[in-house]
């Protein structure tokens, strides 16, 4: 009834290829912009900006910069967490190394310098496929965590190999509060959703979907294999880097290389299959599943009432965890963004189905 | 480019992986009886890893599953197994356990592969790794969580051999040396297994082609049970030998980490490349990190191996001994 | 198909109905709020349980036999980290907001990165023999409290236990260690021990957790150290103990820090474990001391008790959580001398775990005679009492093998004043005037 797209004409190229055809997407996207600018830093709790909100808004950015290798070119990558911990570190290093620079470059060439380490790992992929990429890139991630944890001089020779990250003034303003960390994280992660979008949408991203759906037939096509995967490592790891130094700043504030561990390679994938392959609302819907769900399951026995040891309570935490994943799986193997496609067709139809 | 091509590569791989397992024979502080201790030490371990690795072969070229809760069936397998022993004989136990992880592997078909026939290796992979956190919350609810002394008689204390020869002798673990030859046996068996019984041959016949297999009268499901099952019992072989060196305990399940590398070495379908590539990785992980991680810091061991891999996969894609990909448009 | 949709539509509101609910707080306002943040899953819930048994149960006792601190209840919850970094600050951002005192997170990570937020939150950092060791300089960590002894000061005492043996020069001591800020942090003091007695040091890192330790044994078995430290945790420890038997490296040269000198390190490697030594923070498995017959009468008679066992009231871990659960009531304590008997604010616990001091009547008085040594605190100095001695693994139980150690604070001092001035330049903090603080 109010989802329909009748009436709406296309009299140019510009106005069909334009980023939100719809009106009314229009309108829902812009509602959404002002509830998260506007409204949120209003409602909620200080827990919820700390443990939630900015947890979820820097991976989803690492999701969608994953979803651009794994979903949009086809490669999957287990080297994340490992990347992660490339713009971590560079953004230390050049916040403690040149304290006059502006925050935001650093970030900025932190998201450069992981993308530099990218696509030297990335350069496999052009021999190495499938299975065999996975885990070669966890060469990546291994190799990185160790080079963290054993070269002192990106840590700055700190004696335990713990780094403390800086406060993060930019232009001469100090985020400092939770609302304030929310606000920065929140523009970095639209204005980045924006670009990726857009880059998914053009020639080069319909460059790295002919690579995924076959690659010998795009080559056949005339498009070069080394050019698509490269760009795609280089992208991925860009957004990669720059969550990795905004994980670390903002999040963390003090870390050591596990917390850029497998582990977390393997969160980020789940994000990506969970949320949706090759698509930027399934980046955020994923990330959203896997950072809320487990805390939510976590606290769940003290919201019914039930006293259950904290041990049972992890437990079955990770096995309801397990089980969803799998039932998602089979569900729904497109990820919740499909579901938010379909219900989008549905809502086109409602209420006459006819 | 095309250097990446040639087979020849390979072979000059393997004399510079030859090189560097010798070299350190040429400095002069190394004595040769310790050298040998490091490459036996790495042999060892390599068998151990390739134990894993079969499992994940043997499923990956059945279902084309990169089943990653191997680690989590080697813990639940040990986990069930040293928590039964408490209660009954180890005789009883172990058959209760085999019960138990065909129960599981069943379980996998139904609930899991079944409803996922026909989806991407990507999301069967993610379903893995679902199941591998099931089975740790389970194995941690049901058994517990603290660490458990596995004793099924294995020998603790070393032996020194050759001490006529070297002064001070070659130390070699018994341990080590029994959990090998468990491996090889076990290797052994499967071999036959898979060549000589009607099974084995359905297995292999699923392997290359699924549709056909089925098409000649090879019930699909069932056979992935039996695979499931045959990885689950390899898994259990894995758990009772790491989990009485070790201690079983939730760490056990990282050793699938440890056999990632041999599989992309070896190659995803080929058993004798789990072995092979198993050996290689033990070794050169060993040599690296005795000889060349003091110079670089230590603890290089972890991803020498996955890196060790990645060189020969610029040149062998598909690994050692993996099937030829030949891409058709 | 249609019901598939439906059923999809509706886990996913699930999904969402709950990130809403998420949003919740309680509060009480007669008791005062301890978070526990502990891990009881995983690969280092051998070490975490006990430890978690033992601080809970005290916080119960206090409750149970005293009625609270001063009549104030204490009330408390669990929460799981898992020993990660990011667990653990989840785990603090959600207890915050029922307004605890103090926590002590069991990790050397976590305390790395609390450390700036507790003195936002004012909050009370209570690291009873981890954490970062210049946070013994309380004048530049105001909020730090690295309570019984730090990792240099367990460093220290080791290097004079085996000098004592004979002199070092010449000799090589290797250090095994878990490759994480906890096992990196004796390095340093190692290193200036190391030239200052002429002995070669050799760092041998093990990865996270520590199952893949066969090349660094090798490595050991080839330089032949005459002494080997070790600073693991978890199941590191006891592959550790079990790699040693497996190259003949004999135990009785082997020594732990005090977390890996526990009952969980040694019984997996059963009799061979004998003549395994560990550096203790002034206790043992001690288990009759006047609190272990209350924490029996009081929790375990009546079906309270934390613990799986009643047997394992007692074990080296417990006993430090205990006293780790002890020292954060004796500072809530403290605080309600200054202050007034009620339910006191994190900003008031700093205050009471800075003027600490806990003679040897207090000690009696406490119940646990022998298992603490004396202490105060004060600003200068947040440690309190840095004493220790050396316990030996039988193949049964733990028993003291040495006498009693202090760590050489002039030594020791100038190296943390570095360090924390340091970091207090780094984080343009203005250390306090001690001499102004009372």
């Amino acid at each position: 009834m109010i989802y329909r797209e009748t009436g709406q004409y296309k009299t140019s190229y510009e106005s069909d290829q334009q980023l939100f055809p719809i009106l009314q997407d229009k309108a829902f996207i812009l509602i959404v912009l002002a509830f998260v600018f506007g409204a949120v830093p209003f409602l909620a709790s200080e827990y919820l900006f700390r443990a939630i909100l900015i947890p979820f808004l820097i991976l989803a950015l690492a999701a969608i910069g994953l979803n651009i290798l794994v979903g949009f070119c086809g490669q999957v990558s287990l080297g994340t967490g490992g990347f992660m911990a490339v713009g971590a570190y560079a953004a230390y290093n050049l916040a403690i190394r040149l304290p006059d620079l502006n925050l935001l470059v650093v970030f900025l060439l932190a998201g450069a310098a992981a993308t530099v380490v990218g696509v030297l790992f990335g350069l496999p992929s052009l021999r190495i496929k499938g299975f065999y990429l996975a885990v070669a890139t966890l060469a990546a991630q291994f190799f990185l965590d160790w080079a963290f944890a054993r070269i002192g001089w990106f840590t700055n020779y700190a004696p335990s190999g713990s780094v403390t990250a800086p406060a993060i003034r930019i232009f001469g303003y100090t985020f400092a509060s939770p609302v304030e960390k929310y606000l920065l994280v929140l523009a970095i992660v639209c204005i980045f959703a924006l670009v990726a979008r857009n880059l998914t949408r053009g020639a080069i991203g319909r460059s790295w979907m002919a690579m995924r759906d076959m690659d010998v037939a795009a080559e056949v096509i005339g498009i070069r294999p080394l050019y698509a995967k490269v760009t795609a490592f280089a992208v991925s790891s860009f957004f990669v880097g720059l969550a990795g130094a905004l994980w670390a700043f903002v999040y963390l504030g003090a870390w050591e290389p596990l917390a850029f561990d497998v582990n977390r390679s393997f969160q980020l994938l789940f994000m990506v299959i969970i949320g949706g392959l090759g698509s930027i609302l399934g980046s955020f819907l994923g990330a959203a599943f896997i950072v809320i769900l487990p805390l939510m399951l976590n606290q769940m026995p003290g919201w019914l009432g039930m006293e259950l040891s904290t041990a049972l309570i992890s437990h079955i935490e990770v096995m309801v965890f397990g089980t969803l994943i799998i039932f998602f799986l089979i569900v729904e193997p497109h990820g919740l963004a499909r579901l938010w496609a379909i219900g989008k067709e549905k809502l086109r139809l409602w209420p006459f189905p006819h | 480019m095309n250097i990446f091509q040639k087979r020849w590569m390979t072979w000059v791989l393997f004399g510079l992986l030859a090189v560097g397992a010798f070299a350190p024979l040429f400095s002069a502080d190394t004595r040769l009886p310790q050298w040998l201790e490091v490459v036996l030490g790495g042999l060892m371990s390599g068998v151990l890893y390739s134990l894993v690795a079969l499992g994940l072969v043997l499923i990956f070229k059945a279902s084309g599953v990169f089943n990653f809760a191997q680690g989590a069936m080697v813990l639940f397998a040990a986990l069930s197994l040293v928590r039964l022993m408490e209660k009954m004989p180890f005789a009883v136990a172990l058959a209760v356990t085999v019960l138990i992880m065909i129960a599981v592997a069943w379980l996998i078909e139904r609930l899991v592969l079944r409803p996922l026939v026909n989806q991407e290796g990507i999301v069967l992979f993610m379903a893995t790794l679902g199941i591998a956190y099931f089975l740790d919350g389970l194995g941690q609810t049901i058994w517990g969580s603290d660490i458990y002394t596995l004793d099924v008689g294995m020998p603790k204390e070393p032996k020194i051999l050759l001490e006529s020869v070297f002064e001070g002798g070659i130390l070699v673990g018994m341990e080590d040396v029994i959990a090998a030859l468990i491996s090889a046996t076990l290797v052994a068996v499967l071999a036959l297994f898979f060549q000589k019984t009607g099974t084995g041959r359905a297995l292999r016949a699923v392997a290359d082609d699924h549709q056909a297999a089925q098409s000649i009268g090879i019930p699909l499901n069932r056979i992935w049970v039996i695979v499931w099952t045959v990885s689950g019992l390899v898994a259990l072989v894995a758990g009772i030998i790491w989990g009485s060196k070790l201690g079983v305990q939730f760490s056990l399940q990282l050793v699938a980490l440890k056999a990632l590398p041999v599989v992309i070495l070896g190659g995803f379908t080929s058993i004798p490349g789990a072995i092979i590539g198993g050996l290689i990785i033990g070794l050169g992980e060993k040599i690296s990190e005795v000889y060349l991680g003091p110079m670089l810091g230590g603890g290089i061991e972890n991803w020498f191996a996955y890196v060790l891999a990645l060189v020969f996969l610029l040149f062998r894609p598909e690994g050692l001994f993996g099937e030829r990909h030949i891409d058709r448009v | 198909m249609k019901t598939s949709i439906k059923l999809k539509v509706a886990a996913t509101a699930m999904a969402v109905a709950g990130a809403l609910g998420l949003a919740q707080e309680v509060s009480a306002a007669d008791e005062i709020f301890v978070p526990v943040l502990v891990y009881r899953t995983g690969a280092y819930a051998p070490n975490g349980v006990p430890w978690a048994d033992g601080f809970v149960d005290y916080l119960k006792l206090v409750n149970e036999r005293d009625g609270g601190v001063n009549g104030i209840k204490l009330a408390f919850e669990e929460c799981e980290t898992g020993y990660a970094t990011d667990r653990g600050v989840e785990c603090y951002e959600r207890l915050k907001s029922k307004k605890p005192v103090a926590v002590n997170p069991l990790s050397t990570g976590i305390t790395f990165a609390l450390t700036e937020k507790v003195a936002a939150d004012k909050i009370t950092l209570m690291t009873t023999g981890y954490g970062r060791s210049e946070s013994a300089d309380g004048s530049v960590f105001a909020w730090n409290f690295p309570l019984l002894g730090t990792y240099w000061s367990a460093a220290d005492m080791l290097v004079q236990h085996v000098a004592k043996k004979g002199s070092l020069k010449g000799k090589k001591i290797a250090l095994v260690y878990h490759d994480s800020p906890y096992g990196k942090e004796p390095i340093k003091v190692l290193e200036e021990h190391a030239k200052k007695h002429g002995f070669t040091f050799i760092k041998l890192p093990v990865t996270h957790p520590g199952v893949e330790q066969k090349a660094t044994w090798l490595q050991i078995r080839q330089q032949r150290p005459d002494y080997v430290f070790l600073w693991g945790w978890g199941v590191m420890n006891s592959t550790s103990i079990k790699e040693a038997i497996a190259v003949s490296y004999p135990r009785l040269q082997m020594f732990g820090v005090w977390w890996s000198s526990a009952e969980p390190d040694v019984l997996p490697a059963e009799a061979a474990a004998k003549g395994y030594n560990g550096i203790t923070l002034g206790h043992s498995n001690e288990r009759a001391a006047p609190v272990h017959k209350d924490m029996v009468k009081h929790l375990y008679s009546k079906g309270k008790g934390t613990a799986a066992k009643k047997e394992q009231v007692g074990d080296v871990l417990y006993n430090r959580g205990m006293l780790s659960a002890l020292l954060l009531v004796e500072s809530i304590r403290s605080a309600q001398g200054k202050y007034g008997k009620r339910v006191v604010t994190g900003e008031e616990v700093r205050w009471g775990a800075e003027n600490l001091n806990i003679d040897a009547g207090r000690i009696k008085a406490l119940g646990i005679e022998g298992m603490m040594q004396p202490l105060k605190t004060s600003c200068r100095d947040h440690e309190g009492v840095r004493k220790g001695r050396v316990h030996t693994w039988d193949g049964t139980t733990w028993s003291y093998t040495s006498d009693w150690y202090e760590a050489d604070s002039k030594f020791l001092r100038p190296l943390v004043e570095a360090q924390a001035k340091a970091y207090a330049a780094e984080k343009k903090i203005t250390p306090r005037d001690c001499s102004k603080e009372k």
